[in-house]
């Protein structure tokens, strides 16, 4: 019991402490000042007064709601002993692995930027300046020759480190054991298994509604949809994080979404943090940035050429360019296994005062990255929104999909859960496409470090994020891309190569996400 | 509370194997640490922390001092406490655990020797021991400092020296850095830990090439 008691105040004091440098401390002092004036608030019992004023006014709630996004984000404080590392990345296998992983990356930008001569940042002369602003909502007429870039790293770069993963103090010899990992991640994670998921995942069973399954032309609205879309109203009428969190998990209607999600996350649109984006927008158009040549590549490859996210080009220009430029991202790096690069100015190296990181939020985009912006373009229409939703979604989940961690949510766990899933409850499929060389990590591995984004069509895409965000985790990639499987599982039972496998998979736009999920968790016979 | 740490010495791992060590094919599960402490009285026991590597399962025997002409005798303090909730997986396997007084089964006053037994039933795994051992005891109760002799038996006081002409009063000069003294105070105490925004160095972001440090 005392050990409980002093957990907990240290983690209330860790929060006081987070929550101090915000913009709500301010407001909330300033708004307990002006309740000063009011007639109910007396001397004698000033606190319960004010308390009461916080409470009638919805103050409160916004403090709940702050509280509230603090513990879904932050891990919480351990062991007072435990260095930060081990906040970012308990097992030190790891922690080296992820270490020699970004070594790896920083050699290829560095010999990329001596290669070609290009400096890693550039002041613009002032008309260049002039010029980009001017042309900064249609970057995407601009056609610079990018033939020499090419980019840091692909998701299967990233599958080959995480294949040769290994543990040291495990057993990894070549014998067959009980616990032999037939599928490529060979490091014993904890991974839920379906009964653990269906418990996890209560809300997506068969008897109760869903947005996805339940709001079909067929089913009747007054069954489940009316009073979904009623109970959605009154959720935003509230302002309640954590509610609208639980109604998400049903499925969030189209007309509600864009508010839901920016309930959920936190983040109320206050005109300092239009003057932020605009500050940002500044830096863009002062430096130049090798990591932009990178972004607008990695743009033209992927969304530009993707049926429904070329109309959002220049948006993602203005979001990306802008996120290279944020250093409040740092502050994510205190939980992440990841580190940012570090740099120093020329003529200076070594000397501390003169250290700084590159690119300044420290997240080098890879191939694809640009996807992870690309279906919220469809909820956001204001360039600095649309920027706050993105980073909030970059520093809660997607940085787990290119860092190695042992985090239940990290890719590495994603993975072996997809194939223990596969394995246990596809035998015959997993032992079949072993077999024939075709790995069914292969062909998952980039659905799920998308996060399946440009792979499904964006209604059904929209769906799975809504979960993403009511359950706070990323395990329902895992699940979902055994659910395809499952779903496909008589086709890719006879094909005989990797290839074949390949096209038999290539296709997902035309899938319906929640019912696959529903029949993979809840109606399989097992 | 304030704790004290206290030296000890650890005694080699042993291995604990039913038959012949050199033919068997498996590996050991369980281990056993003896902690000796030859620089210190009996002591109450506080706290023990330490840096798990793949310890199942963890108990802990306590020799005590008793007063009588009795000789010690082994007690468990703690059984079987478990440190990895599934001992084939990884969760829990490196992770920092504290152990207070108040878990242990039996009154920690007057500690002797300590006697760590790891278990470990999973074969999976090459090694299992703990690292960074420390054991506290409880700190001094209150701080019982001594004072320097000037500050407990003050001088008598003495005539200050005439005042030259022209120069503040000193009461009012020292009541004054006071207050000043007492405002930085609060805004050292009241400093946020948001970053500021900028990433160049007085407007420069003229890099090098990126360190691999």
């Amino acid at each position: 019991m005392l050990q409980e008691e002093s957990d907990l105040s240290l983690i209330i004091a860790h929060i006081v402490q987070k929550l101090k440098s915000s913009n709500l401390y301010a407001q909330l002092e300033r708004q307990a000042w002006i309740s000063l004036q009011r007639p109910e608030i007396k001397l004698e019992s000033l606190k319960e007064d004010i308390k009461e004023f916080f409470k009638i006014t919805g103050w409160e709630k916004k403090l709940q709601n702050a509280v509230y996004s603090e513990l879904s984000v932050f891990p919480l404080p351990s062991h007072p002993a435990a260095p930060p590392e081990h906040l970012k990345e308990p097992l030190v296998y790891m922690r080296k692995a992820q270490g020699s992983w970004e070594k790896r990356i920083l050699k290829s930008l560095n010999s990329m930027c001596s290669e070609l001569s290009i400096p890693l940042a550039r002041k613009r002369p002032v008309g260049e300046q002039k010029e980009l602003l001017s042309k900064w909502n249609e970057m995407g007429t601009d056609e610079p020759d990018l033939s020499l870039f090419r980019p840091v790293y692909a998701p299967k770069d990233f599958l080959e480190v995480l294949i040769n993963l290994r543990n040291p103090n495990y057993e990894n010899g070549d014998s067959l054991s009980f616990r032999t990992h037939l599928g490529l991640i060979q490091v014993p994670l904890k991974v839920k298994d379906i009964p653990e998921l269906k418990e996890f995942f209560v809300e997506l069973s068969l008897n109760t509604g869903q947005l996805g399954i339940d709001d079909s032309t067929q089913v009747p609205p007054e069954l489940f949809e009316n009073e979904h879309v009623r109970i959605g109203q009154k959720v935003l009428a509230e302002e309640d994080s954590a509610a609208a969190q639980q109604y998400v998990r049903q499925g969030s209607p189209t007309a509600l979404r864009a508010e839901l999600w920016a309930l959920i996350l936190n983040i109320s649109s206050q005109p300092e943090d239009a003057l932020y984006y605009e500050q940002l927008k500044t830096n863009v158009i002062q430096h130049d940035l090798l990591v932009d040549s990178l972004i607008y590549k990695d743009v033209k490859l992927t969304a530009s050429n993707d049926d429904y996210y070329f109309v959002f080009e220049d948006y993602l220009y203005q979001v990306l360019l802008c996120f290279s430029r944020d250093t409040s991202v740092l502050g994510h790096f205190a939980y992440n296994s990841a580190s940012p690069p570090k740099s120093y100015i020329r003529g200076k190296l070594g000397l501390e005062e003169y250290a700084v990181f590159y690119p300044p939020n420290g997240v080098i985009p890879f191939h694809g990255f640009s996807m992870y912006v690309a279906p919220l373009c469809f909820l956001y229409h204001e360039p600095f929104k649309l920027y706050q939703m993105f980073r909030e979604m970059y520093v809660r989940f997607f940085f787990r999909l290119h860092s190695i961690s042992s985090h239940p949510s990290g890719i590495v766990s994603l993975c072996l859960l997809f194939e223990t899933l596969l394995q246990t409850y596809l035998p015959q499929l997993f032992y079949h496409l072993r077999e024939i060389g075709a790995q069914p990590l292969r062909i998952s591995f980039k659905w799920m470090v998308r996060a399946f984004s440009g792979y499904l069509a964006t209604d059904q895409l929209l769906l799975l994020w809504d979960r993403i965000l009511g359950y706070n985790s990323l395990e329902i990639l895992a699940v979902l891309a055994a659910a395809v499987f499952a779903f496909r599982a008589v086709n890719l039972m006879e094909v005989t190569s990797l290839a074949a496998a390949e096209a038999v998979l290539a296709d997902l736009s035309t899938l319906k996400v929640m019912p696959l999920l529903q029949i993979f968790l809840f109606a399989t016979v097992t | 509370m304030s704790r004290v740490s206290v030296p000890y010495h650890m005694k080699g791992t042993v291995a604990l194997q039913v038959g012949d060590m050199r033919n068997s094919q498996g590996r050991p599960g369980v281990q056993v640490i003896d902690v000796t402490f030859p620089s210190t009285k009996p002591f109450e026991l506080q706290e023990i922390m330490f840096k798990n590597y793949y310890t199942a399962f963890l108990s802990i025997r306590v020799r005590q001092d008793t007063s009588m002409h009795t000789p010690a005798k082994w007690v468990t303090c703690l059984r079987n406490y478990c440190l990895m909730p599934d001992p084939h997986s990884e969760e829990g396997a490196q992770e920092y655990v504290s152990l207070f007084k108040h878990q242990m089964l039996c009154d920690m006053a007057r500690v002797l020797e300590l006697r760590l037994i790891l278990r470990q039933p999973s074969p999976l795994w090459l090694s299992f021991t703990v690292e960074e051992l420390q054991v506290y005891q409880e700190g001094p109760k209150s701080p019982s400092m001594t004072f320097p002799k000037w500050l407990s038996h003050p001088a008598p006081c003495e005539q200050p020296t005439p005042l030259l002409e022209g120069l503040p009063d000193p009461g009012r000069v020292s009541s004054e850095v006071q207050q000043m003294w007492a405002l930085t105070e609060m805004i050292r105490a009241s400093q946020t830990s948001t970053r500021i925004g900028r990433f160049d160095v007085d407007g420069c972001y003229d890099l090098n090439l990126l360190s691999y440090t």
